[in-house]
């Protein structure tokens, strides 16, 4: 939301920002390549963004090009988004201790820099706000997230260069970062226009002494990100599936999905909601002490829904069908919202190039029962 | 922020072998102060941990007002429970709980009871019959139905024979196989409902088992005249954390950790029996 409290940062301003931020206490990751991808690692200054860096998505397949210009966000997601920051993919619960007739048990708390991430998409806010919900809003809110959340200061950048996977504007979490940032930029040629979301946010911009963003840089801002939108090519057939989609539990279309489905769980790791996660004990070698593991886990796995000696989904049509069932369905029963923000990432990292909207389609037909 | 996922240490007091595959470890916890917190409802489930082993869901058999002990009575069948069944008196195991939502049986006062187990699954229910007789006034006519696959998976004998002699109590027992001597019923559980005599109008039934079993049963007590929100099934899925964060028991909508595993018949009716959920 562009208003007249915008602010102008010219591009080399932007280090400024980042040594602010850094002098505010916070470790800074931001977007940079590695191995052909873009994923959000420690930064040391604006140097390590990735500048003229275009991505170029397709159901099952994701390249960087160089424009050769000096844009530092216009690509769309990569694989990662903010939920391994946060959620760790693998991290010890606690320790259990021989003792001399027994044992003790003490709980690992992560030891926790305060991080601040730059470049976030709106649709991982709308991802992290679904996974704050879920980890921290229940009865039984988990420490190791909450340990993270609270120190997390998020620069969002607006999306103006989406994906051919992207469909958020479908499911109506972006482009444009609506909420849950402290500051938002959007990039223009010569610089962003900036936007305090929170009160430390707005602090900061304020002792940047930036300029107000001018009327023209407003409209530009406006003009892109609406054309972010207008450009996505993919959309869900409507926003609460849940009806349509558990009217249809014996759809030919789950076959015919599991006949290409290879249940390798790629979707469920590159998914910013996906939640589900196993736990295991490590005992150490002399086992004078054992340490009970979480590690992210997938409904597509083998274990996933294995009681003693029952596979309950011992199809992939069934995995395929409790994803699909539970993100675009069931997640409303549990959570109040779909679990689909329309980052399009299981569209690209899935080897096949399943596309989740045309699934949902192909299964909900016209929209909203 | 405590942690939900730490267990408490508890000793064993006591192991009694129930049959071949299924044993109890009666507890207690060696902090007297959680010993002294500890509350719980019939029907819900602690994590039991083996050290350097994992953890498993099992559901608590004993009774509420029992302040010193807690039972769990397990069946061997793998990895962990494989390895609890080696325990012995004075060994120590963790404990985290109590989860789930139980039975509705304060709801319920004044009213008629079925309990109805099919398979092994009886140790949830067994915490109802426990908790009847225990407050015998409180509640109307008990009936028992308990089906097992072969009698000699019937644990309990004693004390099914006890429930069958209390008054304004019907017990009836069935082994799909059975060995000489078996004095109860030979056949599948559910050739038993038609010997039932309850009053569908006051009977509340309460249900454990294989889920072709609670669907089959269900649909008996439907054409017996209960109502469908009057029954109640226990469900089980895989479990790791307990708290409703892991995702691996989602049963639709539900996570039967925290929403369940006990749950009125039309909460989970329309997924009943669909395979893959």
């Amino acid at each position: 939301m562009t208003d007249a409290s915008a602010k102008f940062l010219v591009r080399a301003g932007l280090q400024q920002l980042l040594a602010l931020i850094e002098a505010s206490g916070f470790d800074c990751i931001g977007p940079q390549v590695r191995d052909g991808a873009i994923v959000y690692e420690r930064m040391r200054s604006a140097a390590d963004l990735p500048e003229g860096i275009r991505a170029s998505q397709q159901p099952g397949a994701y390249r960087l090009e160089q424009a050769g210009d000096q844009r530092l966000f216009a690509w769309a997601n990569g694989p990662q988004a903010l939920k391994p920051l946060l959620f760790a993919p693998e991290e010890p619960l606690w320790r259990a201790r021989r003792t001399e007739h027994g044992f003790a048990v003490e709980a690992c708390v992560p030891q926790i820099a305060p991080l601040a991430v730059i470049g976030v998409r709106a649709c991982d806010l709308a991802a992290l706000a679904i996974q704050d919900k879920i980890f921290l809003q229940g009865p039984y809110p988990d420490p190791c997230y909450a340990a993270r959340r609270e120190s997390l200061f998020l620069v969002a950048v607006n999306c103006t260069h989406p994906a051919a996977t992207c469909f958020c504007a479908s499911t109506g979490d972006g482009p444009r970062a609506a909420f849950g940032f402290d500051i938002a930029l959007t990039e223009l040629d010569d610089g962003f226009v900036a936007l305090g979301g929170s009160p430390r946010g707005e602090r900061m911009l304020d002792e940047l002494a930036l300029p107000n963003a001018t009327a023209p840089q407003v409209a530009s801002d406006q003009s892109a990100v609406e054309q972010a939108a207008a450009v996505q090519i993919r959309s869900l057939p409507g926003r609460n599936l849940r009806d349509a989609l558990f009217a249809n539990l014996q759809h030919p279309r789950w076959d015919e999905v599991a006949s290409r489905c290879l249940s390798c769980g790629n979707c469920t790791l590159v998914c910013p909601t996906c939640f589900c996660h196993a736990e295991a004990d490590v005992p150490a070698l002399d086992g004078a002490s054992s340490v009970h593991q979480r590690q992210w886990d997938s409904c597509f796995s083998e274990g996933h829904a294995y009681i003693h000696g029952m596979q309950l989904r011992p199809e992939i049509r069934h995995r395929y069908r409790q994803w699909l069932t539970h993100k675009l369905g069931s997640w409303h029963d549990q959570f109040g919202a779909s679990g689909c923000v329309g980052c399009g990432r299981c569209i690209a990292w899935c080897p096949v190039g399943i596309d989740i909207t045309e699934e949902a389609g192909a299964i909900c037909g016209g929209g909203d029962a | 922020m405590p942690s939900p996922y730490v267990p408490y240490e508890a000793e064993i007091l006591e192991r009694v072998q129930e049959s071949d595959t299924i044993f109890t470890l009666r507890l207690r916890f060696t902090d007297p102060a959680v010993q002294a917190a500890y509350r719980f409802q019939p029907g819900q489930f602690n994590m039991v941990y083996l050290y350097g082993v994992g953890e498993v869901a099992i559901s608590i058999v004993s009774d509420p007002l029992d302040e010193h002990l807690l039972d769990h009575t397990i069946r061997r069948v793998g990895r962990v429970t494989e390895g609890l069944a080696q325990l012995k008196a004075g060994d120590r195991i963790g404990i985290r709980g109590p989860y789930g939502r139980g039975w509705p049986l304060q709801q319920v006062e004044g009213r008629d009871v079925a309990v109805i187990t099919g398979g092994l699954g009886c140790a949830p229910v067994v915490s109802v019959i426990n908790y009847v007789m225990r407050r015998r006034e409180s509640y109307g006519k008990l009936t028992i139905i308990q089906g097992v696959k072969h009698s000699r998976d019937l644990i309990y004998r004693d004390r099914y024979q006890a429930w069958a002699a209390a008054p304004d109590t019907q017990v009836l027992i069935a082994a799909n196989s059975s060995d000489a001597l078996w004095p109860w019923h030979a056949g599948p559980v559910t050739d038993l409902f038609a010997q039932a005599q309850f009053d569908p109008e006051k009977t509340v039934a309460m249900m454990c088992g294989p889920e072709g079993m609670m669907i089959a049963g269900a649909g008996l007590l439907a054409q017996r005249g209960l109502a469908e929100n009057a029954i109640y099934l226990s469900m089980e899925r895989n479990m790791h954390c307990a708290v409703g964060l892991c995702g691996h028991c989602q049963y639709g909508g539900r996570f039967v950790c925290k929403n369940g595993p006990i749950f009125s018949y039309p909460e989970v009716k329309s997924l009943l029996g669909v395979r893959g959920f």
